[in-house]
């Protein structure tokens, strides 16, 4: 069954090998309190106390990092599909 | 005699070619010489087919007085148009049939006049074969489509002919006695009813019915009913859509009329028995008849693809041999008969290292004919300007493209592309610094690179594919490149990576850092740590730096105006290669020594002055030399150029070293100098050169025919060589000389302000690709990674990945790539080439068949 042609499931190919290596390096970068990511993360711009500050990045910290590396899990779900659509496309074309 | 004389200069010994093979093929371009040949005209054939396929040689025209219909061998070459208009008929009866040509493996050599005229029956007998098949099946699809015409008529009349005996009846039933029901009413009916059965156009019928209501006003009743299964038209091949029509009417006149409208209107019409038995009768004879001719077209089916696909084996063989075969020919229409009939005489370029390999073919061409008489080449001395031949692999083809864009270089002129290769992509990279967008590029050209042979064996029509597959050498060094400046600039999608740890501490105290939106780190205090500094690179705290454009502008502009007057001294050096070539050394004094001198001692030091600024200053200094009390270097050289003053700030001094005052006076004053240097020094120099010309001129005349006159053979090719090289000096007057040299001044004084000035876009454009990129990340992927809930948060990850991705292909890598492209190429092109190019040259275009092979496919 085909439902992508043979150029957006190539498309959908390389944007999910290139989403599936950069968000789990991402995570890996969230996971381990990576300074130069500190503007992307879901926290206030002011805080009373360092603690309060310091509890909520690191909360944020951890959430991030297990969104990118659900998105990189997404990401698998699409390059299975793409890769699936991909040979079926190529499989078509070969026959004709 | 002569001729002796001039063969000994072939460089036929080994350790002479290595020794010129040694030299870069890129440095400047190949010597080439003009050769004169002799072929026997039986041998011409085979040897000019051998030069083909070495394609080393460039064939003059000797007959461009003669035109094309006029010359020796115009019959030959219309044969090979009769042949080559045959394969085409060929080629298109196979994609009629949608049988696929496949190309053929190795290519074949020209064909031999035996096979020529083997040749040449294959095609007749093929062309006349499919041409009769074709024949024949129009034929008999003519005779299928009428009879599945007439069987439709047969099937559709059937119902006509019951509403027509139910109305006449009806009719009839008025007027006539009601005893016979049916059959008799009708047949007397029909009987004074006449009609006429066919088929038509359905476009056709609107017009049709019109027309037959006319002429006989309302008196005809027409039937009609739509044909549904398409028909082909046999000649066409294209679907027909046809209705099945019968008109009934009164009379012989009528019947006439009828006919003749229906002729007007191309129906077709078909006998149709009015009885009904003879009808159903009929159409059984239609379908047995119909079946028989369907088992015979599908035979000639059969056969047309067999031939077809016999065919299609060898059209591409023959395709090659004819092509090949008309440029033998009409390479042999370029050549000149000699008087007496005996040889061929043919001028050609040929590249001095491939005259081994041009006398091989020769003697290759002599021998397959088993001539006695050997063919033999002439190097012939000329003053003509020599085309110019870079020898270019697959690497090197790119870069040497981009330089040929611009102009063709002169003969033998030092080509910029050799350079190119590096400077080309780093000031590419420079532009584009960003490790990811550089390694996205990098991994498309890798890609490219390393399956260069599949992707090349599929010739695509696509143009900018064409254009990147083309250049997929260069796509992958500027890849290489920018991820370099990337990594320099820190930059990995905008983003900066900690690897060797910043060497900036943060030494505020708590309360300080949560009562303060910006805090300053000062680099003369410890916040920086003491002897430190980040390896390489960018120190990674800037990223979270609100004044980091502020720094990096600072930064990349000087970055940007040293890599240009680098790039331009280059430039202006490689003229003195060019002079010491063409044995002007001369003007290596009058020219490069000024320009030079112009450019070190204004802008190079300007430069000097940005470095020694960076090593005087330092921020834990006392004032003279604190970073307060540094001078701007812009300013600094406006002054020096304008002789002015700018008060310094207390304490500290208005120049970086003493007697600096002086020595910028000095090397301005150097400069303006260097401008009547450069200004007259050329033309006067010609002046002088040429009255002292004259005198030696007319003795050196003199002694040549003193010479001449005991030695009559050697000099004589000297003298008029020696003639026309000085006529041609002398040809340009003094005044326009003068002009030119004042124009050439200008440009290059001016040139190096406006040329300096645009190596800034090196600057430009890095800002603008690091700040579209930071853009990018904070409107769209920020968006994802910003979002807190759970659940929300990674969909919205995926979603705004995606997004970013594309946007980052999009706009980052194709259009910001191929604007710092742009850019750079005309970095290349204006800033640096302009200091020693003159692009006059025209390019060598060798006759060979892979070339025109090439060309024909595209």
């Amino acid at each position: 069954m085909r439902f992508c042609g043979p150029k957006l499931s190539l498309c959908g190919l390389i944007i999910s090998v290139w989403g599936i290596i950069q968000l789990l390096l991402m995570g890996v970068f969230y996971y381990i309190h990576s300074v130069a990511l500190i503007e992307d993360l879901p926290i206030e711009e002011h805080y009373h106390t360092a603690e309060e500050f310091y509890a909520a990045a690191d909360r944020a910290y951890r959430q991030n990092a297990l969104n990118c590396w659900i998105a990189a899990l997404i990401y698998v779900v699409t390059l299975a599909i793409s890769t699936w659509q991909f040979y079926a496309n190529q499989r078509a074309s070969s026959v004709n | 005699m002569a001729n002796k004389t001039q063969y000994r200069q072939i460089p036929t010994s080994e350790s002479q070619i290595k020794k010129r093979a040694k030299m870069n093929p890129l440095f400047r371009s190949e010597e080439i010489t003009l050769c004169q040949m002799f072929i026997q005209p039986e041998a011409a054939y085979t040897s000019v087919s051998e030069l083909g396929e070495t394609g080393a040689v460039q064939f003059r025209d000797l007959n461009t007085e003669v035109n094309a219909f006029q010359r020796k061998f115009v019959s030959e070459v219309r044969r090979c148009d009769e042949m080559q208009r045959k394969i085409r008929y060929v080629e298109a009866e196979l994609k009629k049939d949608g049988v696929k040509i496949r190309d053929c493996q190795e290519v074949p050599r020209a064909p031999n006049p035996r096979e020529i005229i083997d040749l040449e029956a294959k095609l007749e007998k093929t062309e006349n074969e499919i041409m009769e098949l074709s024949q024949n099946a129009i034929n008999l699809k003519t005779n299928y489509l009428e009879l599945i015409e007439l069987r439709h008529v047969l099937k559709k009349t059937q119902g006509f002919f019951y509403d027509e005996n139910v109305i006449s009846t009806e009719a009839m039933r008025n007027n006539m006695t009601q005893e016979d029901a049916t059959g008799q009413g009708a047949n007397q009916g029909r009987g004074r009813l006449g009609f006429i059965a066919g088929t038509i156009q359905r476009e056709r019928v609107p017009a049709f019915e019109r027309m037959l209501w006319r002429i006989s006003r309302g008196n005809v009743f027409l039937r009609q009913a739509e044909m549904d299964e398409t028909l082909e038209d046999p000649e066409t091949g294209n679907t027909l859509y046809k209705t099945v029509f019968v008109a009934f009417f009164q009379g012989e006149e009528l019947k006439n009329r009828i006919k003749k409208v229906c002729t007007g209107f191309h129906a077709s019409l078909y006998p149709c028995p009015s009885a009904n038995d003879e009808r159903e009768e009929m159409l059984k004879g239609v379908l047995t008849r119909l079946e028989d001719l369907n088992m015979v077209l599908n035979q000639t089916q059969d056969h047309r693809s067999r031939v077809l696909h016999n065919v299609s084996k060898e059209l591409p063989r023959w395709s090659i041999m004819v092509k090949k075969m008309k440029a033998i020919y009409h390479t042999m229409n370029l050549f000149n008969m000699d008087v007496t009939k005996k040889c061929l005489i043919g001028e050609c370029w040929v590249p001095v290292l491939d005259l081994h390999k041009v006398q091989k073919a020769l003697s290759d061409g002599s021998a397959a004919v088993g001539s006695t008489i050997p063919s033999f080449l002439n190097v012939i001395e000329t003053n003509e300007t020599k085309p110019t031949f870079n020898r270019t692999n697959k690497f090197t083809r790119g870069f040497q493209n981009l330089i040929d864009a611009y102009g063709v270089a002169s003969y033998q002129e030092v080509n910029p592309a050799l350079y190119t290769i590096i400077t080309f992509p780093f000031l590419f990279g420079i532009m584009f610094g960003d490790l990811g967008h550089g390694f996205i590029m990098f991994a498309f050209g890798f890609w490219m690179v390393s399956g260069e042979r599949k992707l090349g064996a599929k010739k695509s029509n696509n143009e900018i594919w064409n254009i990147f597959f083309g250049g997929r050498y260069i796509i992958l060094l500027m890849g290489i490149f920018s991820m370099y400046t990337g990594f320099t600039y820190n930059d990995v999608f905008s983003k900066s990576m900690n690897i060797f740890g910043s060497k900036w501490r943060i030494n505020y105290n708590e309360s300080t850092i949560m009562s303060n939106p910006l805090l300053q780190l000062d680099p003369s205090s410890n916040d920086l740590m003491e002897g430190e500094i980040y390896p390489w690179g960018l120190d990674p705290i800037w990223q979270l730096g609100t004044n980091k454009i502020i720094f990096l502008n600072s930064y990349k502009m000087k970055l940007s105006i040293i890599f240009g007057v680098v790039h331009m001294i280059f430039g202006v050096c490689m003229s003195t290669v060019n002079h010491n070539f063409f044995r002007r050394r001369v003007y290596i004094l009058l020219e490069f020594l000024p320009q030079i001198i112009f450019l070190v001692l204004l802008f190079a030091y300007m430069v000097f002055m940005m470095f020694f600024k960076w090593v005087l200053y330092n921020p834990k200094a006392i004032p003279p030399h604190s970073p307060g009390c540094a001078p701007s270097v812009l300013i600094m050289f406006i002054n020096m150029m304008l002789f002015k003053k700018s008060p310094p700030l207390h304490g500290c001094n208005e120049y970086m070293f003493t007697d600096q005052e002086l020595l910028q006076k000095i090397f301005v004053f150097i400069g303006l100098l260097c401008i009547p240097w450069m200004l007259l020094g050329k033309p006067l120099y010609i002046m002088c050169t040429r009255k002292n010309n004259n005198k030696v001129h007319n003795g050196h005349n003199g002694d040549v025919n003193q010479a001449m006159e005991m030695t009559p053979e050697t000099p004589e090719e000297l003298a008029p060589a020696a003639h026309s090289e000085s006529h041609g000096h002398e040809e340009e007057p003094l005044s326009e000389i003068f002009i030119h040299q004042a124009i050439h001044t200008i440009e290059y004084v001016l040139s190096t302000v406006s040329h300096t000035a645009s190596y800034l876009r090196l600057w430009a454009l890095s800002l603008a690709h690091a700040q579209l990129s930071e853009v990018l990340w904070n409107m769209v992927l920020a968006l994802g990674l910003k979002s807190d809930d759970p659940i929300k948060g990674p969909i919205m990850i995926t979603i705004m990945f995606a997004a970013w991705a594309c946007f980052t292909l999009a706009i980052l890598v194709m259009m910001e790539g191929l604007s710092a492209f742009l850019h750079t190429l005309r970095l290349h092109w204006v800033e640096f080439m302009s200091k020693f190019y003159e692009g006059l040259g025209y390019v060598f275009q060798p006759f060979s068949f892979k070339l025109i092979l090439d060309e024909t496919d595209e």
